[in-house]
């Protein structure tokens, strides 16, 4: 299990998280491949019931019953060098292995803090967790944490309740206890989601220089094409439990192989394309319907009732993740004639 | 403002609004501040601004779902503010509300048709099987079928649950409604449903909008003009295009630079606007978006800036816009 590329931190193979019941299973992530490298970002994006956040709680061990990993594994590298399977791993080397070495920041910050202690304190405790020092070298170190994510006046923050802060700041709190152990891996789940556009570019860049600093790899899960296009070198493109899409960042945006993601691009107003020259607004590409169920999935390709390319074949074939240009992969039975 | 005679005049007219609200400690929330623009009939005007700037509680302000702390509302030659509760009741069948949140905004024991049949009962429609009509009218007009009418809201998608929004809020057939953000909570690849069919809905009925976003590519897809709120008061209004393509308000300009922009060979460099959104119950004196300003100066500080008329309908409240300008 240990042929795990050296330049690659995290590898993703075949995942597959089930939520079963005595009725239904639902196949929440159903064969998910990746790799992400050392020192990169790769953004998994998708809309809701994708199974992205799944895949994310997955990799951190955070699934509570009825979920779990039916099958695949999730080869980890800490920073030793030794590799981890965390589809396997026990509750004592989870312990060990979140926080120090894999981190995670959520989408709503007030809600991952507690309200009653003080943001020094929270990344205080993270610290002592996994590093034998005192209470005041903790504290030195969060308030060196505070000043790495820009928190202004951080010496006085420091003794503030998460209440007292803006959700921008909360997030670079929740950021600054993520990054307190220098971990290898920071899963990054709609980081910015809940935030405004002034202050998701500001967390957004500063991600992107933390990254430059501490090195850490980046697992970034997004419904945001903006932001993909922001941060990433690799995407992953999910719907309905499965990838659809891989590919480095540019081929994604420029020659998007995938029905879906091109509808996901073609969806998003864009003035330039959907004004014409006297200000006619022409109408919007959608892609029709919603997002199926995950538990009742139609028979062949899932995104097939809502594409505009399907053939008869597209409702019986399920069609495989295939090559369809350097390091592109695509899942549709037609990508070779469209 | 008078109108001209050989013009229309606008079908809404907001002049000074306010909406204060009472604080802890005796303090004040100024969400709204000497707020200021018109929407003409048949268009849609957006009013854009992140949380905080107060453009919900201006557009609830004008259906008077909150009442104002001060202003005049012209809606159709009437100050609706001015409105006794009962007059008033006659000027809410022709302005309505489509909601963020379609998940909490349908009584999720009310079948579709008594949630439609609610609407019509306010505006006094008789029962018995023309309401059916009515009701089976409303559905088709938002992408529904007949046979959605005895559904509860469960069983709908988040995309479907608007639709039953909006269908609610045409029901009454308003002159005028306020969408506040109504694409917002739903996914992406649904959003675009929503949007053309709003799109659509105004040409066919004739309906003037006021489109409440945090979306600035939604935004200036939909809208004719456009309204940019900062912490209560506007800081920058005027024709869509206008903004958009020469913005003159340092703030407006913050605001579309750190718009991300779906193209991974154009990432931006730096960030253009640091600091957070002040508190609205101690605003910054004189401009208040000075203490996020790059430009700045301490005059700033001295005189709440007057939107000043800069042609072709686009007003900018900043002292320094001529000479801003002139350097770029």
């Amino acid at each position: 299990m240990s042929d795990l590329a050296p330049d690659t931190i995290l590898s993703v193979r075949d995942l597959r998280t089930w939520f079963k019941s005595r009725r239904v299973i639902a196949k929440a992530v159903d064969g998910v491949t990746f790799d992400l490298k050392r020192g990169q970002t790769l953004a998994v994006v998708g809309e809701s019931g994708s199974g992205k956040s799944v895949t994310s709680l997955s990799i951190m061990g955070l699934l509570s019953p009825p979920g779990g990993i039916e099958s695949g594994e999730v080869l980890f590298r800490d920073s030793k060098g030794v590799v981890h399977d965390l589809a396997r791993a026990s509750a004592r080397e989870f312990r060990r292995l979140r926080g120090k070495e894999i981190a995670m920041i959520f989408q709503e910050p007030m809600t991952s803090l507690n309200p009653l202690y003080t943001v020094g304190d929270q990344i205080g405790e993270m610290i002592a967790l996994h590093e034998r020092m005192s209470h005041a070298e903790a504290r030195r170190r969060a308030l060196e944490m505070l000043r790495h994510v820009e928190i202004p006046d951080a010496a006085n923050r420091l003794d503030d309740y998460p209440h007292q802060m803006s959700g921008g700041m909360r997030q670079r709190v929740m950021i600054a206890m993520a990054l307190a152990c220098n971990p290898s891996l920071l899963i990054a789940d709609e980081p910015t989601t809940a935030l405004d556009v002034t202050i998701q570019s500001q967390i957004l860049d500063l991600l992107r220089r933390l990254q430059d600093q501490f090195g850490m790899s980046i697992l970034f899960i997004t419904h945001n094409l903006g932001v993909v296009a922001e941060i990433a070198q690799d995407v992953v493109v999910m719907y309905s439990g499965r990838v659809v899409e891989h590919a480095p960042v540019v081929p994604l945006f420029r020659k998007q192989k995938h029905p879906y993601t091109q509808g996901l691009l073609a969806c998003t107003p864009n003035a330039a394309r959907d004004l014409s020259a006297s200000g006619e607004r022409k109408a919007l590409y959608s892609i029709p319907g919603s997002v199926p169920p995950i538990t009742a999935l139609p028979p062949g390709c899932a995104f097939a009732p809502r594409c505009r390319y399907a053939i008869d074949a597209c409702s019986s074939i399920p069609p495989q993740l295939e090559a369809v240009g350097d390091h592109h992969l695509s899942r549709c039975l037609r990508s070779a004639e469209l | 403002m008078s109108s001209i005679p050989g013009t229309t005049p606008p079908l809404l007219q907001v002049e000074g609004l306010i909406k204060r609200f009472p604080a802890r400690g005796g303090k004040t929330v100024h969400a709204v501040e000497d707020v200021n623009f018109s929407v003409k009939r048949g268009t849609t005007v957006g009013l854009v601004g992140e949380s905080g700037s107060g453009k919900t509680t201006a557009g609830r302000t004008l259906l008077r779902l909150i009442e104002p702390t001060g202003g005049r509302a012209i809606f159709d030659g009437t100050d609706i503010f001015a409105l006794p509760d009962k007059e008033m009741r006659a000027y809410r069948r022709r302005m309505q509300i489509i909601f963020q949140d379609p998940f909490s905004s349908l009584n999720p024991r009310m079948r579709i048709e008594a949630i439609l049949g609610e609407a019509l009962d306010a505006c006094g429609y008789p029962r018995g099987s023309k309401r059916k009509d009515r009701v089976n009218e409303l559905l088709s007009l938002v992408g529904l079928q007949p046979d959605h009418a005895r559904r509860f809201p469960h069983e709908f998608s988040g995309g479907q649950r608007q639709r039953i929004g909006i269908a609610r809020a045409l029901a009454v057939e308003p002159d005028f409604v306020v969408a506040d953000e109504p694409v917002s909570a739903l996914d992406v690849s649904v959003q675009a449903q929503v949007l053309n069919l709003l799109s659509d809905l105004q040409k066919r009925l004739g309906l003037t909008l006021l489109f409440i976003a945090h979306d600035l590519s939604v935004v200036e897809y939909l809208c004719d003009e456009v309204v940019v709120m900062y912490l209560g008061r506007v800081m920058e209004r005027g024709p869509s295009r206008l903004v958009y393509t020469s913005p003159r308000h340092p703030y407006t300009k913050a605001l579309l630079a750190t718009a991300p922009i779906p193209d991974p060979e154009r990432r931006r460099l730096h960030v253009p606007l640091a600091g957070d959104i002040p508190s609205p119950i101690n605003p910054p004196s004189g401009c208040v978006f000075r203490t996020r300003c790059a430009h700045a100066i301490d005059a700033c500080a001295q005189t709440v800036p007057t939107a000043d008329h800069i042609g072709g309908d686009h007003h900018v409240a900043c002292i320094r816009h001529r000479e801003l300008a002139e350097i770029s």
